[in-house]
Order: C-alpha cells, then sequence, then structure tokens
C-alpha cells in the first residue's frame, strides 16, 4: 500500500543518469550498426541498400512481419538465404511472392499454399508496386546479422555518483561531530583540573545549590509557567490538529500496481495523448481505466520494448516481462499470434479515490473546461508509478474553482449567461465560482 | 446564599400530607431499573473468567485498535473489462426500449442502464399503451430480487437445462403417443410469436390445448366484446376526447381492463378554454377513478347492476325493471341526460363482471356513437377464459390430462379453488411450472423451470390491434434461466433460438417490409393499415331486443342478503406477482394512505353497527379490529380500515397480498383474497363478524381532513373559473402589516432580501392538481432514481417513512371541500352550536361520502427556506438555480431543519439502512444494491435527506448542453417525477426561460404556492383544481 511511496527528489536523480544513459546506449547502437553494415555488406554484397531497405521495411511490412520474431507473417532475417536452402527457392520467387501471393498460390506453387496454410490462410498484401531495386534493398536489409545484445552499460557503480555528493555533508558531519566532542571532553577535563584546585584550596561549591535556585524560581513564578504552558499546548494542539487534518489525504499515495504500467514510457516517450487510451474522459464522469482490449491494440505488435527504453532501474527484461503479464490477462499467445480466449482481468488498485459523497465528472473539466490533465494529476508524462499528485481535498477543488475562469468561447450554452453575469459583476472573464460552482450542491447529491 | 425560593414540582405538593410526594422524595426513579437484564444471570457473573480489569482492557484494547484502523484509507481496486463493449461507457447511461408483459401489467418502457445494470424503468414517449403505472417502475427491483429461482429443479433438487429437455420433451413424446392431452396453462402473452410457436408445439404433439388464465378475470367483458364485434378483446377508451364520462364500478384510472387509461383521461380533466370533462362514478368502493370523479354515488354492486340497465334505459330507450332508491335513479337520470347531451364525445364504463353487463356498455356506447370507445384496434392484453379455466381443472381431477405446463401463472395462489387445482396437478403425470420464484403453483409441481426476469428476455406483444411492442434483453441472465419460448422451441425441435425466431415472425407476418431494427429501437411499431373497417359493427337495430334483453336481465338481481364484498386490486400490489417487492409494499395505498396491507373497508355506519373500530394508539399510528368474513364455506380473518366513501352495506378487500411462497418473510402481509373470488365471482355476498384483537396498521397520513384550510388545496368550480375574477377563486393571502392587509408576497412581509434569479437556470415544478389522478408511478420512479431506502412496517408505524415524495389524500368531512371552508370561517367563538371547539372536532372526521382530493408534495424548494436558516453547519443552502441543496456530508443530525420545514417534506436517516440486517429489503445485498443509481450517494445513518429536485438530472443535461455547445430546450429538463408522469400533472422546467411551458404555468391564473402565507416562496407551483359540478 503506502509503504511505496518514494520521494521526488530520487525520480529526479533518475531522469538526469536516464538522459547520460540513453545518449551512451544510442551511441554504441550506432557504432555497433556501423559494424555490422560494413561487414554483412561485403558478405552480401548483392547490389542492395539496407538503409533504404530498412525504410521500406518499416513503411510497408512491419505491420506483419518482424525480423526475428513470428508475427501475422513469418519472421523475416535472412529470408533469402533460408529460401535458398532450405526449399530452392530463388529471388525471383521471392519477388513473385511479393508483388502478387495470391497469385504465386493460385497457380498451385507448393511452398507458397504450404506458407499460406500455415499462417491460417491469411493472405499477405500485394505489394506490385515494388520495383527490383526496392526488393533487393529490402532483402539486402533482412539479410543483415541480427545485432548483439546490447547490455547496459554499467553505469559507473550507481554507489559512486552518491557517495560524491554523500561524501562531503557526511564528512563535514563526521568532522563537526568530532570536533564537539573534543570540546566537550576539554571542558570536562577542564572542569576536573578546576575542581581538583578548588578542592586542593578548600573552597566551597554551591553549584547544585545554584541549579536549584533556577528550577525552583521558574516553578514558583506561576506567569512563566502558564505561558510555558499555554505554549506548550498551542504547540501540540497545532501538531495535532496538522495530523487530524492529513487524515484520510493521501497526496502522494503510489501503490504497486499488478503490472509496472509506465506513463513516462507511453505518454511521455511515446507522446500517447491521455484521452487515446481514457477515452471515456470525453463523456462521462470517469475517466475510465482502458481495457485491456486498449493495450492491445498496440501491444499486438509490440512485444517487447526498444533497449533505449530500459533504465538503471528497470531492464529491458523487465518491461518485457511487464508485457507478458499484459498477454496473460488479455489472452494473447504471442507466439502462435492469437487469442486464447483464457483472459485474466487486470486488478488495478485505483489511486484517486474520491468519497462516494462527492460528484465529480471528467468530462465536465476535460472538454467544456479545456482543462489539462496535468493540471490534477502532475506529470504524468514523467511518472514511472503514477502517484496521486493533489491533495484532492475540498480546499484544493473550491480554491481552483476561484481562480479559474470558464471557458465560454465559441461555446452557444454560455453565450448568454456570460453577457448577463459578466455585465452584473462587472467583469469580463468569469469564475467558476462567479458562475455558481462553489454551491454545495453542484458536487454533492 | 441559599434561596428562600420554592420550586414547585407538581400540584400534588400543595396537598401536605401527599403520599407520593413522599414516595418521590425517597424514590428517584418511579420505575425500576432494568439492572436485571443484564446482571441478573449471576451464575453466568460468577463463572466469567473476566475481571473488570480486564474487561477495561479490552474495552480500551479495541477502542484504541478501531481509532487506529481507522486512520488508514482502504485498498479500492480498479478492474477493467478485457474487452470492452462498443456501447458501454463506464458512467454513461444507456436507453433500451422494452415492453413488460406479465399477463397483468402490460407498457412500452425504456430502461435506462449504467455499466451493463438495468437501473430504471421510464416512459417510452412512443408508447402505444398507457404511460408505465407504479408497479411498472418498480419492476427493476424484481431482476435483483434474491430469492429468485437460480437455476431449473426437479422435485425441490438442481437439475440441468439439458436434463430437463430431454426428460420432459421425452415424456411429452410418451404422452403424446399414448393420446394424452398436454395443456399450456399461461398467462395472457398476446404475442403473435409466442402464438405461432404453441401452434407448432400443438402440431408436434397434437392433443395440446392452449389456456391463457388471468388472475383477476375480464373474462365477461372478453366474453361480451367478442360475440359483439368478433375479436377476443377489449374496447379501447381514449378519454382525452369525452366530455362526459359514466363509469359504473369501473375503476378505470386503476387496473381496469389493463389500466392504462389515465393520460387520456388527464388530458380532458385540464380546464382548457373553459371546458373539461365531466366525470360521474357510481361504485362501491372508495376507488382512484370515484376520488378523482366530479360526482360520485356510492352503491352496491348490486344496485350498480340495476343502475346499469336503468342508464340503458334512460339512453337507449324502453323500460327495464328494477328498484332504485330515488336519489341514486335521479343520479342514473341525470347522468343518462348529460350522456345524450355529450352525444359522441360521451362515454359510458362498468366494471361489473357479468356478459350482459357489458354487452349493455357496448350497447350504449354504440348508441352514443361515441367516438371514445373504440373497437376498431381492440385491446389484446387479456385474453383468459373462466370457462376454460374451470374445465381444465375439472380434466385435471379427473385425471384427463396427462401433462400441464405453466408459464406466467400462479394459480394455487390466485384461484379460488387452489385445493382442487393441486390435486388436479397431483392426477397429472407431467407437471412444468414457469416461474421467476419458488411460489405457491412452483412448490408443487415437478418441475421448475427457472424462467428469466422480462428485462433478460425476448419478446413481442400486441398490444392493441395492430399496435406491436418490441422485448428485449437488458441485461445478460443473471442466474442459468431460460425463458418459457426458448424452451418450448427446444421441445418443439425447432433448432434456432426465440431471438431469431421473433424476428423472423416480425419479417414475415408484422413489419410489412419496414426495418426491424428501427422496430427495435422504437420499442413500439404501428401497422399502417390497422384493420379492415367492413367486417365492423354489427348493424345496430336489429339487436336492440337482444341487449333490451340483456339490460333487464341485468337489473333482475335478487337482493342480497348481507353484505356484498367487492374484491378490487390495490394500485400498488396488482395482481400479487410483485408481492416480493418492497418498493411496492411500503407504497402507501393512494386512497387509504396504508402500506404493507391489505384490509377489510369498511363504512363508518356498518363499522358502527358491528362493533369495528379504527384508532390511534399513542405513537399516533393507527389500529384496526379484525373482523372474521365468511364466503360460501370459506372464511378469512381481515383487519378493518373505515373507508369514507363506501357504499353502505358494502366491504372491498384488495387481491394481490398474503402469498406464502417465493418471498421474504417481510413481505409476508395481508390475507390472500384470491381464497374468497369464487367462481371469478368478484362481489360476493359475505357475513362480517367482528373477531378479537387489534390489527397494526402502517398508515403514512393520519389526519384525514384539512380542516377546512383552504389554502392547501385550493379549489373551484368550472362555473365559477369561467365567469368568475381569479381574485374571487385564487386569491393572494394577505398578512397584517402595521394592521393593514398586505398581499404576502410584498417586499415590505419579506424577512429577507430578494436575490436576483434572472441570470441562469431556474427551476420551477409545476403540478397540476386536476392532472394528477394520485396513481402513485411518480412516488416510485423518485425511489428508483434517488435510492431512498425502505424502512419497513415498524418504522411506517413511527412515522419513519423515507418518501421523498408523498401524495396527500385528502377527504371533505361536509359533502365538498368547499363546504369545509365555509363551515370553518361560519365558527363563531369557541363554544357553542357554532363554536370552533366542537366545530373542528367534527372536522376531523371525513364525510361519508366525501369529496376527495389528491396532492403530491416534495420539497418545496422555497426560495426562502426556513430549514436553511436553522441549520447550525449550513449543511443545507440555496442554490441560485433555484434548488434547495442538501449536503449529506456536512449534516450532523440536528433535524432542526425538519422541525422548522412547514411542508414536513425533510427525512432522517433513523438508521443505516444500507448495511443493517433489521432492513432486510433490497439495499443491504449485493444483488439488490445492483439497482442503486451511481450518480446519487447512498445517505448514511444520522443524516437528513429530501427532494433534491433531482440536481443530479439536471446538472447532467446542462453538461450535455455544454460539451454540445449548444442551449437548452424546453422539455429537456426532467425530474424523476415529472418523468414519470403520464398525465402530464407534473411539468418541470427553467421559468428563465420565457418560452418554457413551465413559465407559462407559472403565470396561469389557476398558480398557486402551498402555504403561501408562510411567505416561504416556494419552487413548487400548484394548479388550482376545477371542478365540473355542473348537473345537466
Amino acid at each position: 500500500m503506502k509503504e511505496s511511496y518514494q520521494s521526488l527528489d530520487d525520480n529526479s536523480t533518475f531522469n538526469m543518469k536516464q538522459v547520460i544513459y540513453r545518449k551512451l546506449t544510442s551511441k554504441i547502437l550506432n557504432l555497433g550498426l556501423i559494424v555490422l553494415l560494413t561487414f554483412s555488406t561485403s558478405l552480401y554484397a548483392q547490389d542492395g541498400d539496407p538503409a533504404k531497405g530498412k525504410s521500406l521495411f518499416n513503411t510497408n511490412c512491419a505491420a506483419c512481419h518482424k525480423l526475428d520474431k513470428k508475427m501475422t507473417g513469418p519472421a523475416l532475417r535472412k529470408v533469402e538465404s533460408r529460401l535458398a536452402d532450405d526449399h530452392g527457392l530463388d529471388r525471383e520467387w521471392l519477388a513473385a511472392w511479393i508483388r502478387n501471393s495470391a497469385g504465386l498460390i493460385k497457380s498451385g506453387d507448393a511452398y507458397a499454399n504450404q506458407i499460406f496454410n500455415e499462417y491460417n490462410g491469411t493472405a499477405m498484401t500485394a505489394f506490385p508496386t515494388l520495383s527490383d531495386q526496392d526488393i533487393n534493398d529490402l532483402l539486402a536489409y533482412t539479410a543483415q546479422d541480427k545485432p548483439a545484445p546490447v547490455v547496459p552499460v554499467a553505469v559507473p557503480g550507481g554507489g559512486g555518483t552518491q557517495g560524491e555528493a554523500g561524501l562531503p555533508t557526511k564528512l563535514v558531519l563526521g568532522a563537526l561531530a568530532l570536533l564537539f566532542g573534543l570540546l566537550a571532553l576539554a571542558l570536562i577535563l577542564v572542569r576536573q583540573t578546576l575542581n581538583r584546585f578548588a578542592e586542593a584550596k578548600g573552597v566551597e561549591l554551591t553549584e547544585s545549590q545554584k541549579n536549584g535556585s533556577l528550577w525552583k524560581s521558574f516553578v514558583q513564578n506561576q506567569f512563566l509557567v502558564l505561558v510555558t504552558a499555554i505554549l506548550l499546548l498551542l504547540t501540540s494542539a497545532y501538531f495535532a490538529y496538522g495530523y487530524f487534518m492529513q487524515i484520510g489525504i493521501d497526496q502522494g499515495y503510489q501503490p504497486v500496481q499488478p503490472i509496472q504500467f509506465s506513463h513516462r514510457i507511453h505518454a511521455g516517450d511515446n507522446g500517447i495523448d491521455c484521452k487515446y487510451c481514457h477515452s471515456s474522459a470525453r463523456v462521462s464522469k470517469h475517466s475510465g481505466i482502458p481495457s485491456v482490449n486498449i493495450c492491445m491494440n498496440c501491444h499486438k505488435s509490440i512485444s517487447e520494448v526498444a533497449p533505449a527504453t530500459a533504465t538503471a532501474e528497470h531492464s529491458k527484461e523487465f518491461y518485457d516481462g511487464e508485457i507478458q503479464k499484459l498477454y496473460a490477462a488479455a489472452g494473447w499467445d504471442d507466439a502462435e499470434q492469437k487469442y486464447t480466449g483464457e483472459t485474466k482481468p487486470i486488478k488495478w488498485i485505483k489511486i484517486h479515490n474520491l468519497p462516494d459523497f462527492v460528484y465529480f465528472n471528467h468530462s465536465q473539466h476535460v472538454m467544456v473546461g479545456g482543462i489539462q490533465c496535468q493540471t490534477c494529476h502532475g506529470p504524468i508524462e514523467e511518472m514511472e508509478i503514477v502517484h496521486q499528485e493533489s491533495p484532492l481535498t475540498m480546499g484544493w477543488c473550491i480554491n481552483c474553482h476561484r481562480e479559474t475562469n470558464v471557458k465560454v468561447e465559441d461555446n452557444a450554452y454560455y453565450t448568454k449567461i456570460h453577457e448577463q453575469l459578466s455585465k452584473k459583476y462587472g467583469v469580463d472573464k468569469l469564475t467558476v465560482a462567479q458562475q455558481g460552482g462553489l454551491e454545495c450542491g453542484k458536487c454533492h447529491y | 446564599m441559599s434561596s428562600n425560593k420554592k420550586y414547585w414540582k407538581s400540584v400534588e405538593e400543595l396537598n401536605e400530607n401527599s403520599s407520593i410526594v413522599e414516595t418521590l422524595k425517597q424514590n428517584e426513579f418511579v420505575e425500576e431499573i432494568p439492572t436485571d437484564e443484564f446482571l441478573g444471570n449471576k451464575e453466568a457473573l460468577e463463572t466469567s473468567s473476566t475481571t473488570r480489569r480486564d474487561f477495561l482492557k479490552y474495552v480500551g484494547f479495541s477502542t484504541a485498535a478501531a481509532s487506529l484502523a481507522a486512520c488508514e484509507g482502504p485498498v479500492i481496486k480498479s478492474i477493467p473489462y478485457v474487452v470492452q463493449p462498443e456501447e458501454i461507457i463506464p458512467g454513461v447511461a444507456n436507453y433500451y426500449a422494452t415492453t413488460i408483459a406479465d399477463g397483468y401489467d402490460f407498457a412500452n418502457v425504456l430502461v435506462k442502464t449504467r455499466e451493463g445494470r438495468p437501473i430504471k424503468i421510464e416512459n417510452n414517449s412512443m408508447a402505444v399503451s398507457g404511460s408505465a403505472n407504479a408497479r411498472v417502475n418498480a419492476s427493476v427491483l424484481g431482476l435483483y430480487d434474491s430469492l429468485r429461482v437460480q437455476g431449473p429443479k426437479k422435485n425441490g433438487s438442481a437439475i440441468s437445462w439439458s436434463d430437463l429437455n430431454s426428460e420432459v420433451s421425452q415424456k411429452l413424446n410418451a404422452l403424446s403417443a399414448a393420446g394424452k392431452s398436454i395443456v399450456l396453462l399461461t398467462q395472457t402473452f398476446a404475442s403473435p410469436s409466442t402464438t405461432k410457436l404453441i401452434g407448432e408445439f400443438k402440431a408436434k404433439y397434437g392433443n395440446v390445448k392452449h389456456v391463457a388464465y388471468d388472475a383477476i378475470s375480464e373474462s365477461a367483458a372478453l366474453d361480451a366484446f367478442q360475440a359483439e364485434y368478433g375479436v377476443r378483446g377489449l374496447a379501447d377508451y381514449d378519454f382525452a376526447k369525452a366530455s362526459t364520462i359514466v363509469s359504473i364500478g369501473a375503476d378505470f384510472l386503476g387496473d381496469w381492463q389493463g389500466g392504462g387509461f389515465d393520460s387520456g383521461y388527464a388530458q380532458g380533466r385540464v380546464p382548457d378554454h373553459g371546458k373539461m370533462s365531466r366525470h360521474v362514478q357510481f361504485e362501491s368502493n372508495m376507488t382512484l377513478s370515484g376520488a378523482n370523479a366530479d360526482k360520485r354515488v356510492p352503491l352496491t354492486p348490486n344496485q350498480q347492476r340495476v343502475a346499469l340497465a336503468k342508464l340503458y334505459s334512460y339512453v337507449v330507450g324502453g323500460s327495464v325493471s328494477g328498484e332504485l332508491p330515488n336519489a341514486i335513479d335521479q343520479a342514473v337520470k341525470n347522468a343518462a341526460d348529460q350522456l345524450k347531451m355529450a352525444g359522441k364525445s360521451g362515454v359510458v364504463v362498468t366494471g361489473i363482471q357479468d356478459v350482459n353487463a357489458q354487452a349493455v356498455v357496448l350497447k350504449i356506447n354504440a348508441h352514443l356513437n361515441s367516438e371514445v370507445c373504440n373497437t376498431k384496434t381492440p385491446i389484446l392484453t387479456r385474453q383468459g377464459s373462466n370457462a376454460q379455466v374451470n374445465t381444465l381443472i375439472a380434466d385435471m381431477k379427473a385425471g384427463e390430462v396427462g401433462a400441464v405446463i405453466m408459464s406466467g401463472v400462479n394459480p394455487v395462489y390466485t384461484l379460488a379453488n387452489a385445493d382442487e387445482f393441486t390435486e388436479g396437478l397431483k392426477n397429472t403425470e407431467l407437471t412444468v411450472a414457469f416461474s421467476t420464484k419458488e411460489d405457491e403453483t412452483a412448490l408443487v409441481s415437478q418441475y421448475i423451470a427457472a424462467a428469466p426476469h422480462y428485462l433478460e428476455s425476448w419478446g413481442d406483444v400486441e398490444m392493441k390491434k395492430g399496435h406491436y411492442a418490441l422485448m428485449q434483453p437488458t441485461i445478460r441472465p443473471l442466474f442459468d434461466t431460460r425463458q418459457f419460448q426458448e424452451v418450448l422451441l427446444s421441445w418443439t425441435g425447432i433448432d434456432t433460438d426465440y431471438n431469431d425466431y421473433v424476428k423472423n415472425v416480425w419479417n414475415t407476418e408484422v413489419l410489412n417490409g419496414a426495418s426491424f431494427n428501427q422496430a427495435l429501437h422504437d420499442g413500439v411499431f404501428i401497422t399502417t393499415a390497422t384493420t379492415s373497417e367492413e367486417e365492423n359493427v354489427v348493424s345496430e337495430d336489429d339487436t336492440e331486443t337482444p341487449s333490451h334483453n340483456a339490460a333487464q336481465a341485468l337489473a333482475n338481481v335478487s337482493a342480497a342478503q348481507g353484505f356484498q364484498l367487492a374484491l378490487y386490486s390495490k394500485t400498488g400490489m396488482g395482481d400479487g406477482q410483485q408481492a416480493n417487492n418492497p418498493w411496492l409494499q411500503e407504497f402507501p395505498d393512494p386512497i387509504t394512505r396504508a402500506s404493507w396491507d391489505n384490509y377489510l373497508t369498511i363504512s363508518q355506519a356498518d363499522a358502527d353497527k358491528l362493533g369495528l373500530v379504527n384508532e390511534h394508539v399513542a405513537t399516533g399510528a393507527l389500529d384496526g379490529s379484525y373482523a372474521k368474513i365468511t364466503v360460501g364455506s370459506k372464511s378469512l380473518t381481515v383487519p378493518v380500515m373505515i373507508q369514507p366513501g363506501q357504499a353502505h352495506g358494502t366491504v372491498g378487500l384488495a387481491f394481490g397480498y398474503g402469498r406464502e411462497a417465493g418471498l421474504k418473510d417481510e413481505m409476508k402481509t395481508g390475507v390472500n383474497a384470491f381464497k374468497l373470488y369464487d367462481g371469478f365471482n368478484a362481489t360476493p355476498s359475505v357475513t362480517i363478524s367482528a373477531a378479537s384483537g387489534m390489527h397494526e396498521f402502517a398508515s403514512v397520513q393520519l389526519q384525514n381532513t384539512l380542516m377546512g384550510r383552504g389554502d392547501i388545496i385550493k379549489e373551484t368550480t368550472l362555473e365559477i373559473f369561467n365567469t368568475k375574477d381569479a381574485q374571487v377563486w385564487n386569491p393572494m393571502p394577505m398578512v397584517s402589516l402595521n394592521h393593514e392587509e398586505t398581499p404576502v408576497t410584498s417586499s415590505d412581509v419579506d424577512l429577507w432580501d430578494e436575490f436576483d434569479r434572472s441570470i441562469g437556470h431556474h427551476f420551477n415544478l409545476s403540478i397540476d392538481l386536476n392532472a394528477c389522478t394520485g396513481c402513485g408511478a411518480c412516488v416510485i420512479a423518485c425511489h428508483a432514481e434517488n435510492n431512498v431506502p425502505v424502512v419497513g412496517k415498524e418504522e411506517i408505524r413511527r412515522s419513519r417513512d423515507m418518501h421523498w415524495l408523498r401524495i396527500d389524500r385528502y377527504y371533505s368531512s361536509e359533502e365538498t371541500l368547499a363546504a369545509d371552508v365555509k363551515k370553518k370561517e361560519e365558527f363563531d367563538g369557541l363554544f357553542g352550536d357554532n363554536g370552533s371547539l366542537g366545530g373542528f372536532g367534527e372536522m376531523e372526521a371525513p364525510a361519508d361520502n366525501p369529496q376527495v382530493a389528491f396532492q403530491p408534495v416534495m420539497c418545496q424548494h422555497c426560495n426562502h427556506a426556513p430549514c436553511e436558516t436553522v441549520c447550525p453547519v449550513a449543511a443545507t443552502s440555496h442554490g441560485r438555480q433555484g434548488q434547495n441543496h442538501m449536503a449529506y456530508n456536512r449534516c450532523v443530525g440536528t433535524r432542526y431543519c425538519a422541525n422548522n420545514c412547514p411542508y414536513k417534506v425533510r427525512r432522517f436517516n433513523w438508521f443505516l439502512y444500507n448495511g443493517n440486517d433489521e432492513f432486510d429489503y433490497y439495499m443491504n445485498d449485493d444483488l439488490g444494491r445492483m439497482v442503486l443509481n451511481p450518480d446519487v450517494v447512498v445517505r448514511s445513518r444520522g443524516v437528513m435527506e429530501k427532494c433534491s429536485m433531482c440536481i443530479q438530472k439536471t446538472q447532467k443535461t446542462i453538461l450535455d448542453a455544454k460539451r454540445d455547445g449548444r442551449e437548452i430546450v424546453d422539455g429537456e429538463f426532467q425530474t424523476a417525477c415529472s418523468a414519470a408522469c403520464g398525465n402530464g400533472a407534473m411539468v418541470f422546467g427553467d421559468i428563465n426561460d420565457k418560452e418554457s411551458k413551465v413559465a407559462k404555468l407559472k403565470e396561469d391564473k389557476r398558480m398557486y404556492h402551498l402555504l403561501e402565507h408562510v411567505g416561504t416562496k416556494p419552487n413548487v407551483i400548484y394548479q388550482t383544481k376545477v371542478r365540473n359540478t355542473t348537473e345537466a
């Protein structure tokens, strides 16, 4: 539950690290690619340009094919050499298949029919417009070797950077402590020596008496006692009030979710619009937690994250594992590329909880008011795990209603009301409060 | 500084030697403190190992633990769909058109579903039948009834559908081969598809008989109509076209001939251009129709027959013998004159269950050439035949029936000769009951075929000839249920589901090329070419003599010995199908205002003769004596309710109560009047004697008269309304300012400054007392919309009912309510003949045949609300849209507001009704909670609640308009009650929209505010009741 609270500072250091790290990886990737390119061209030097091929592949083929994995269609890495070795088919056959697979199947070609049946009779889209050169490029791209898996470069010891930052403070603190310790010791020694002197000289010590009289005088001074008592009471009341007022306010609530869905990756890195998934925010009071089929719209073809997505904290394998959890929920068999029908609904933990007696409507704020999601939910696009950003207290709601102007432009509903009200209040822009947005019954019924 | 003052504590202290004073001095607590209750058991106390110290430790620990635990919020899971259905968006309601056809109630409705759960029944504006009544509105709760049969059963133990199907069809085949008869005993389906399917079933098994059975029979009317017009149906009446309505024993605003006539009636009752209909009612029980009538004549059922015969002779001609008291004869004559004057806008209806009576009525209407009475598109929603049912029972007893398959009927409960029927079932080789409950009949059948609720079923209905309706499921079946038709299909061996079957029948036989999907969307379909006009009315003249004979036969009734019992159906309970519906059990009867009961209604005079009393106990609640009533050989002990307006010599008893199986203990209320419904005779002779004991009623209204306070229900006559200035019949109340009469609306007499409410919306609700028939559909609609809890009989008795909307019913104490006002105004001094002390005492008692008025009252949303100023925590406040807001979470339950409310509309949550096992109605089980409206918070214990003017609905309308960027048009704003009111009595809207209907009603000269002199400036307005008292 709440033990998973994380301080914001932690996150910010992450981000910094990430930037550095991502640059590094991409550099390594590029390097690797260059090495590979030079290597592969020398092997399969057949007038194809793998770089062009890549872009062709991404525009035409990537919807159904991957290089190393079966998707709607078979995996395509080294398809040419595979076909040549296993089935004795040449580039001509491939070109014919790409341009018009249906024709090839019809012609009764054995392998064409075999592959057609293997993939449940899903016909491949014909690409009659691809030129020979295009096909050469494509095949050059598919002929490349699989890049060696990029092991996230160990960023020089996580503790190292922290140590560097932590060392001075700790050192200073330690030094200070030592200093004070030495001072105290010195004082004690001095006192002992003085005492010894005094004893030797026979001087009467009245120290303890003095102490007693100070306490006594304080106790006897009723005014001081009263003032102290009042001060004590006030302070404790202040802290008690503070404690009680935060009960039920779950600001910062960040529960561990069954799947670590990263808004940072989706809304941040990929820039997916909030309302693509939370579509009911447009029309309903609920923003809606997207159903699994919405996730599968994309994740049907995205079964693993790009290496660049991994962070120091969460590896690529970790994220791929999370996607597998999604597949388990959706009942998607990634190897077979089909739904098994065995679904397992995801039991998300609700983060933003309003009490039953509050009516809040997302569409009112998002569509009518044009309020950004981030206004209340904070920088969601930066959150790896979402936490409750705002206190969601009534005071917080009311405050915003007092300060925010109603978006009346181009809304025929408001035309008349706005004209009359702005005249009445003598203002140009009306706040929600001036429109009656502070009335109890607007949110409590 | 002791004071020498003496404080007197009682008069007793004056008496120096009083022993009481001395005793009280010694003994502070007069009553013994019941310490024995918890300390009495010495043994248990001594053997207990818990010491006092331990006890305190436990208490301390649990308190600390509880408070610590309360600081931690719960973890709330949120589980989205795996594949979200396209049409479901969480938080947005979907509406589906469907049709209820349970054999008693037939109506086109819209079903509001949220997140896939049906939560409310609303009116379908395209409806071909009348609007949804209270029972139809409440029927959605039946879907979530925890006592529904959850799967098929054989002799009490569960069985699978496939086993049931194979066993039953095997048996059917065997029976069919053996030549034994198979009987389908069903409700009235009026379904073209079902009729066709039964035809195919007959074709497969040969010796099949289909018997339609209506628990409350309209057989006589059906027989008469069939004889006259050749179709087994009932004439359709459009009372909107009527200028004179004469009803003899027909409660046509209730359930007479299937009901649904009130919308048309209400239309004709609103004075428009100085005209409104005139309604004369002859009846024995006080019914809704009688209460709304301009003239009501109490008659015994036997007198009604004579009166109808006489009416026939006065209107059509000829003479019939038969005796009527002079005054009544005169009333009949007057009615006849008015009918003749009205001509084709006159109409006669009757509820007498006699073929002759029904034939005579059809004749009179034909003679008048009444355009109100429509015989071309007869109503088909009653098909039952008494004769067939009787034959069936005889056959079953004789062992001649091989199989009985029942659907939608509960004959063991609804038949007077249920014993014979049960015996017959035992003589039958195969008995199957399709039922949603383990009801009386299901329990004595071999197989219980678990049937779905109508909101889970497919179907179609031909309401009237050529007027079709479709039924579609609005939720997947909650349990392992299959509907009758579905199973019949598989027994017949037709390999299709009923959905396709209906579609097929419609495409081939009904739609005539129109789109099925459109019809499904609308829920209704009207064939343009209705009926062939030629084979219409059998010529009038040559049937004159037979119908005259019918009239004469009608008049030849032997004088009844003793009392006549008039069996009727209550607005809330109908034929008792929904007896396990707590909304309906708690629904106060519009006339008696009692809930949770049926009772013997009797006139005050007869009650006095028999020594039967109604009395109020210390809490104010009503108690009534028990009476033993005997019809033939059967007796029942029933509580007695004294009913003003009950014809002398008659008593009334409602059907639908006294159910014993398939319902919770709390709902087992009342007595079963079907036991006395011998031979489908609804008006048997009865002997009554007082029985011992008093019955506790749960009545929500204990004050029956207005005590001459004419400003609560303002009313006038049509004549005065047409001729006099509004100031005469709808005067503005005056208050005294500096000893001068000042109108209460003047700002000089106002405590408060007026706010400017001219900007934005300002909601008002107009209630037309002329159009309101008191049907109570709004009460149930409000219940469903606003999650109003059911509190149960005991709490109602303590006046803790929670209805946000009540319909007050007032009787006049004199002949008319106007006479009451006059009497009050003529009081002179306290004592004497004309004194107010005695006078008011007299006025508490209603007249023998009183005038009745209904008045729906909900929170009046006062602009100067007395409740708002007394709330110490500002939990109730005013919105600028005119609504009086109630913030439940702010309320601390002082109840000051309720005390300061002049309208008594605030309701206090004495308990946590949604989480207390003592209130086991629907809110405390998971199934029942599915009906709750997610947009309205469920209130907790200790807070006040009241009508919110459906702010959740107005807010939604506003939001929809904002989102679309458009202005709101009149009619979009609705409250649950105004939307449920098919009579147009309740009109809701924005008075700042000057073109709106409600803004015009606010300026209407009939408009007044309730208790206007208090100066509360309510936002609910009433329209003065106008009565058409003009005699011909």
